[in-house]
């Protein structure tokens, strides 16, 4: 097995993802069968190769500094699922 | 006047409007009867727009393209009443160009799928035979277009979301060159690789529906400048250098009936005046899936963690903020989001972030450079878009593995960031068989020509039987 249930349950702490008993159990299959299939880009020695992140050659784009009208703050809240004031409200951290 | 739908293409009903023979409210009220007649068995939308806005063409968006006042989904729960307050870049350019919105059309959620069926709001089905797939992730926006149900629409292709279901439904469909057309206020998957693009029933009105959404956009630094669109009218293929890549057209997996009906167009193509040659992108076939299946998760980890109940979308219920989160996340994301956000978050995780992100990053390097070298020799390589025709509603469903081969032929390019155009070539097994034009970065227009001379060649009839 790729992964074991500790990784799947470690991983899913990292990503925030509150999985039941049965995810974690297919998960653990599913992704145990797919990391094995795209860890053949390990067969390739690719030590001399640059990496690309990005398929064009841009590096800087340039634009004016000006400032602009921001969304009003209604509209900005109107998707809110639960708003103080001008603050989205959530539950506490503690 | 009574106006057919089935096989208006979006040039005839320019003709219509300029003519005022039709007006654009006309236009727009044929296709919603088209779709209250046809759409329940096919359930391309997830919802219409009654009223046209514009004096154009109307058109037919992809459920990933924000749209100011309708609300947009992206086929996920998470996303279920959230209803944008802007226009995403391609909505305000089709606004502008006057083309009424007829509605938002179903996608694999997140656009993560080749079939449609990972919609939280349940499959698309095929216009040519409702038991079959329409692919995917634009399943809604292809089988409309065949359908009838819109003359044109706009997809988003990260690895083959555009060509692979308009393969699957037998019209046309551009994924354009990265960076060719804005990304901003489109609900993002993987960023390094995600395009909108148009679908069509013809390269011709894919080519005008290009020429309105490309271009630079302030909003989206990785777009550029695009060369003026040429409409394709020729009918010859006199000096153009088709290459044939050899793992491209006999790989493992291509059904017969789709080899064959892509040879046949390589032999009219060769009695077009193309000079047909055979090369090889080796690498790019053995490793562009792994390679795209390590990017594209990674890159999807980190885009879907914005979704945490605050802002906008679905909160779940909780005493506490992360358990609020977790639960949130839970709740709103189906099986394959959650599938390539572990694997995405894995592939990124200490201790194996250079094994497998960083090794996959330099196989994308080496999938470039077999692709410039190939373009040495040819202006366009050809292959079949999917190794099969539209399979059945469930077939793969339950192995993710069998499904992400849907992708096989379509991720090399995409990886490469080059435009691709997909036509329908024939017919195998009655279902429709898409061939893959692939250009160098910018080729569009010789994509188009190309295109244009074979579908003109072809006389691929795009009106499925059961419908004619």
């Amino acid at each position: 097995m790729a992964i074991t249930r500790e990784e799947v349950l470690h991983v899913a702490k990292l990503a925030r993802l509150e999985l039941t008993v049965e995810e974690v159990e297919r998960l653990t299959e599913q992704l145990g069968a797919i990391l094995e299939a795209v860890s053949k880009v390990s067969e390739l020695d690719l030590s001399d190769v640059p990496p690309t992140s990005h398929p064009l050659e841009l590096v800087n784009t340039w634009g004016e500094d000006e400032p602009r009208a921001s969304l009003p703050l209604d509209e900005v809240f109107v998707n809110a699922p639960d708003r103080e004031g001008d603050l989205f409200k959530v539950p506490p951290t503690g | 006047m009574t106006i057919d739908t089935l096989r208006l293409t979006a040039e005839d009903a320019l003709g219509l409007l300029e003519r005022r023979e039709a007006s654009a409210a006309e236009l727009h009220a044929a296709y919603l009867a088209a779709i209250g007649e046809r759409d329940g068995e096919l359930h391309c939308y997830l919802r219409t727009v009654e009223t046209a806005e514009g004096d154009g063409v109307p058109i037919a968006l992809k459920d990933v393209i924000s749209t100011r006042g309708i609300e947009t989904t992206a086929g996920s729960k998470v996303l279920e009443g959230y209803v944008p307050v802007f226009d995403s870049t391609v909505a305000a350019r089709c606004k502008g160009a006057g083309l009424p919105i007829l509605g938002k059309t179903n996608t694999d959620e997140f656009a993560m799928g080749s079939s449609t069926e990972n919609s939280a709001y349940g499959p698309t089905r095929n216009p040519w035979d409702p038991e079959r797939v329409p692919g995917g992730s634009g399943g809604g926006t292809a089988a409309a277009v065949t359908a009838g149900l819109a003359p044109w629409g706009l997809g988003s292709d990260t690895g083959g979301s555009i060509k692979q279901p308009s393969a699957l439904c037998g019209n046309v469909g551009l994924r354009p060159t990265y960076g060719t057309v804005s990304r901003y206020g489109i609900v993002a998957f993987a960023s390094s690789l995600d395009q909108i693009g148009p679908v069509a029933k013809t390269v011709r009105d894919c080519a005008r529906l290009y020429a309105i959404v490309a271009g630079r956009d302030p909003a989206d630094s990785t777009t550029v400048e695009v060369p003026e669109v040429t409409l394709p009218e020729g009918e010859r293929l006199d000096g153009i250098r088709i290459g044939v890549p050899r793992e491209m057209n006999e790989a493992e997996g291509i059904e017969p009936g789709v080899r064959d009906a892509v040879q046949q167009a390589l032999v009219l193509a060769r009695e077009l005046g193309a000079e047909v040659g055979e090369c090889e992108l080796p690498r790019s076939v053995e490793y562009g899936l792994a390679c795209y299946y390590l990017i594209a998760p990674a890159e999807a980890s980190s885009n879907l963690a914005r979704y945490d109940g605050v802002r906008y979308g679905l909160r779940a219920g909780a005493d506490g903020y992360y358990e609020m989160v977790e639960r949130t996340r839970d709740a709103g994301f189906g099986d394959e989001p959650k599938r390539r956000i572990m694997l995405g978050t894995y592939a990124l995780s200490a201790g194996y972030f250079e094994a497998y992100y960083g090794q996959a990053q330099k196989v994308r390097t080496v999938i470039a450079r077999e692709h410039a070298e190939a373009f040495d020799r040819f202006d366009v390589l050809v292959s079949p878009t999917s190794p099969t025709v539209a399979f059945k509603v469930g077939e793969k469903a339950a192995d993710p593995l069998a499904m992400y081969l849907s992708d096989l032929l379509t991720i090399p390019s995409c990886m490469a960031g080059l435009p691709g155009l997909n036509i329908p070539c024939g017919l195998s097994q009655g279902l429709p068989v898409g061939l893959q034009l692939i250009g160098p970065q910018l080729s569009e227009n010789t994509l188009f020509a190309v295109g244009h001379a074979l579908e003109r060649s072809l006389g691929f009839d795009t009106v499925p039987e059961r419908l004619r």
